[in-house]
């Protein structure tokens, strides 16, 4: 297979320009860096204590995670919303931007993408601890038993329509960096990583030939997954509030859920993807590609939903907490000022007021200043799942409090945190640095073909290149 | 809807019941959710056939042998004393755990400010909310109208305990108490032993049922507060051995059903006695 057709012929393509940015696509491929081995170490060794604590969890019932009667969801049904919810910052990134012709998104298509590719399958895995019983798991793949009228049905199907269409996502713009990739490669002295990475591009390129008739057909192809995923991952997060949703506990029985859990996955996604963006530019030393200016702009993008976030959240605590009603007003008042209020207020100042702060401001509108307010949004956005799926969860529906004369009085459910669950949110945590390391020892980190053709058409300033 | 059906029977010479039944809507909350959820699937022809199967499995009215029989429960409020002999019975018999309180006795406050007590089983709703909510389908409902779980199938998702307005379910969240052998086989019918990682709740004893046993709690009352019956023949006894006409009973002591405006019609009616306002609802 040394025929396949370099991408870009007839394009200059010895620039200095581009040289570099194809050796610094695959450097994460080629080069070991001192930190690599360590780094993968300390990342696998958390993963395996999660699974330890999940394996004991199996042997000992899910009592073990702190779960009972009084609070049946918890931390894994948080987990699963947080972590599933992160993986829609590649779909804005790349999908929205594409969609919008915003050529500055070129540098950081594929970290966002891989992040997807990444975050989504871990938030899927926290099925598997949310299940009383994981060793019938299979009985959701196996249409005899499925029940149609099921929210949580519904989630399967819509979660892994989601998954196919990621991988289809990552996989298309890849196809002529495989091909650049493999030329690179050619000159590079044989050794079983290259040999490995070689025939891994092949499959790849397959007979991707890099003609322009193939390359417009295969853009054609990206534009219709990039219009497709958009309503998939609208769709993905709504239903997965369904399963909350249609049920008659206050505070889950929220005709505004829906559209919260979608702004709420936008917001923590974007935020997401810029740590990934900021930790790959340092480690992998992208200074060059990806420049300050990108995360003034992603910080722009994360606080537009942010601040959509924030009335969203508004306008349900105003309208329940108003209503007056036994259960929605006691579930407001818990939230504001009871039991969940320091969880909530930890959400509002961290997720809600102090990333716009940091984004009005110039001086704090930096780089370190992104990163911080991005950091603060995904941390604080797992605090906000918690609270948005524990306290109706903790709520007795018979006997409530509120009927017994006060808000605060009365046998509300508590969950407790154990290190069963924590261990395993470390883990998942610790799965996304790990696995990103993984696919971006095999995949150019940066889409070269995406930039080099941006950058033709808009310069390379405004790509940022 | 077809499940109505039941009501018509006693309703004939039972006024009460046409009270009990007022706010029964001609398309069950849970049918419409049904249809509107395959609608947006976009799987008319699987709804289609869902429909024809949920329609195939409606309880029969009539078998040779007589009616099918259609199983509820009569709670006397005035007479509970609270003793929660009823809950340890139960808990006894189905090797639970102590906070597995598939009948739990609630203390509550009238709108005066006094307390009485309300024993809580499944209601064994004729619309539950439990059961659409599955993604296995462990949840059915029998044709004597008992709500039950396969623990052969549940996963344990636990989307029915948020489902059920009444806290009526509870989880296997550790091992469960182990049992001897028991005259059943562990069985949607007679759950026992508990399995871990399943849902468990009140089966109303329906293993016990076929041999004319009472429900356990039943015969176990000291008050004589729970009656268990027969919609069919419009009779119900409790465990002091008084028998009732149901529908004369619910009708003479304005009997009413815990939480009517869920739209699940339960089979479970409350005699109230206490000033008492079983909808949980503080301004009355
Ligand atoms: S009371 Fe709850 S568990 Fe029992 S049938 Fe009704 S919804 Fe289901
Ligand atoms: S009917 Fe049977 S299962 Fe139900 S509460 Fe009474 S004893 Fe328990």
């Amino acid at each position: 297979m040394t025929d396949v057709i370099i991408p870009n012929a007839g394009r200059e393509q010895s620039t200095p320009q581009n040289a570099d940015l194809r050796a610094a696509a695959l450097r994460p491929v080629l080069e070991t860096p001192r930190w690599w081995w360590p780094s993968i170490i300390v990342l696998t060794v958390l993963v395996l204590g999660g699974i330890a604590a999940w394996i004991y969890q199996v042997a000992n019932g899910l009592g073990t995670a702190g779960y009972s009667d009084g609070a049946f969801w918890a931390i894994y049904e948080a987990n699963l919303v947080t972590f599933i919810g992160v993986s829609y910052g590649g779909a804005v990134v790349s999908a929205i931007l594409r969609l919008t012709h915003a050529a500055w998104r070129a540098p950081l298509t594929r970290i966002a993408e891989a992040t997807a590719l990444v975050t989504l399958p871990i938030g899927m895995v926290f099925i598997i601890p949310h299940l009383g019983d994981p060793s019938r798991i299979w009985e959701l793949v196996w249409p005899p038993y499925w029940n149609l009228t099921s929210p949580i049905l519904w989630d399967f199907f819509a979660v892994s329509t989601y998954l196919l269409a990621t991988i289809v996502f990552f996989y298309l713009p890849l196809v002529p960096d495989a091909a650049i990739a493999l030329e690179t490669l050619e000159g590079e002295a044989p050794s079983t990583r290259v040999t490995v990475r070689k025939t891994l591009y092949r499959v790849l390129v397959g007979r991707f030939g890099g003609t322009p008739y193939e390359r417009g057909r295969l853009n054609g192809a990206i534009g219709l997954i990039a219009i497709m995923i958009i309503p998939m991952a609208v769709s993905v997060h709504s239903v997965l509030s369904f399963a909350f949703a249609s049920s008659s506990r206050a505070g889950y029985m929220e005709t505004i859920l829906p559209v919260y859990f979608v702004v709420a996955a936008l917001y923590s996604g974007v935020a997401l993807v810029v740590l990934t963006v900021a930790a790959s530019r340092k480690l992998f030393h992208l200074e060059a590609f990806v420049t300050p200016r990108h995360f003034v702009r992603l910080g722009f993008l994360m606080i537009a939903f942010g601040a959509a976030y924030l009335y969203l959240t508004f306008t349900e605590y105003l309208i329940d907490g108003y209503s007056g009603t036994a259960g929605a007003s006691a579930w407001v008042y818990q939230i504001v000022a009871g039991r969940y209020a320091i969880p909530f207020w930890i959400y509002f100042v961290a997720g809600g007021i102090a990333p716009l702060f940091i984004m009005m401001f110039k001086r704090l509108r930096t780089t370190s200043g992104v990163v911080v307010a991005s950091l603060l949004v995904v941390a604080a956005l797992w605090i906000k799942r918690l609270v948005i799926v524990i306290p109706p969860a903790t709520e007795p529906l018979v006997n409530s409090p509120l009927a017994k004369g006060g808000v605060l009085a009365g046998n509300w459910g508590t969950y407790h945190f154990t290190w069963v669950p924590i261990s395993i949110t470390l883990a998942a945590t610790a799965a996304i640095p790990l696995l990103l390391l993984v696919v971006f020892r095999f995949f150019p980190i940066l889409s070269v073909s995406e930039i080099e053709e941006l950058a033709e058409e808009h310069g390379t300033q405004e790509v940022g290149a | 809807m077809t499940t109505r059906h039941e009501n018509e029977l006693v309703a004939e010479d039972g006024a009460g019941r046409d009270e009990l039944t007022a706010a029964a809507v001609t398309i069950g909350r849970r049918g419409l959710l049904r249809a509107a959820a395959l609608g947006s699937l976009g799987v008319g022809v699987l709804g289609a056939l869902t429909e024809t199967l949920v329609a195939a499995a409606e309880p029969a009215t009539s078998t040779p042998s007589g009616p099918v029989k259609q199983w509820c429960m009569i709670i006397d409020l005035r007479l509970c004393n609270g003793c929660k002999v009823c809950t340890t019975a139960c808990q006894t018999a189905h090797y639970l755990h102590e906070d597995q309180t598939w009948m739990n006795v609630y203390t509550m406050t009238n709108a005066a400010g006094e307390n009485y007590f309300m024993p809580r089983p499944c209601q064994m709703c004729e619309d539950p909310a439990c059961v659409p909510v599955c993604p296995v389908g462990a949840n059915f409902r029998t044709p004597e109208g008992l709500t039950l779980v396969d623990q052969s199938k549940c996963i344990g998702t636990r989307i029915c305990m948020n489902a059920c307005p009444y806290d009526a379910r509870y989880f296997n969240w550790s091992d469960p108490v182990p049992a001897p052998r028991q005259p059943f086989k562990q069985e949607p019918e007679w759950p026992v032993p508990q399995v871990k990682g399943t849902v468990g709740k009140c089966i109303e004893c329906a293993a016990m049922l076929p041999t004319g046993q009472l429900p356990e709690c039943v015969t176990n009352c000291p008050m004589g507060v729970l009656y268990f019956g027969d919609l069919t023949s419009d009779a119900a006894v409790n465990g002091m051995g008084a028998t009732i006409k149901i529908s004369t009973y619910l009708a003479e002591n304005d009997a009413m059903v815990f939480k009517e405006e869920y739209g699940t019609h339960p089979r479970v009616y409350y005699i109230p006695g206490h000033g008492q306002d079983l909808n949980n609802n503080p301004s009355a």
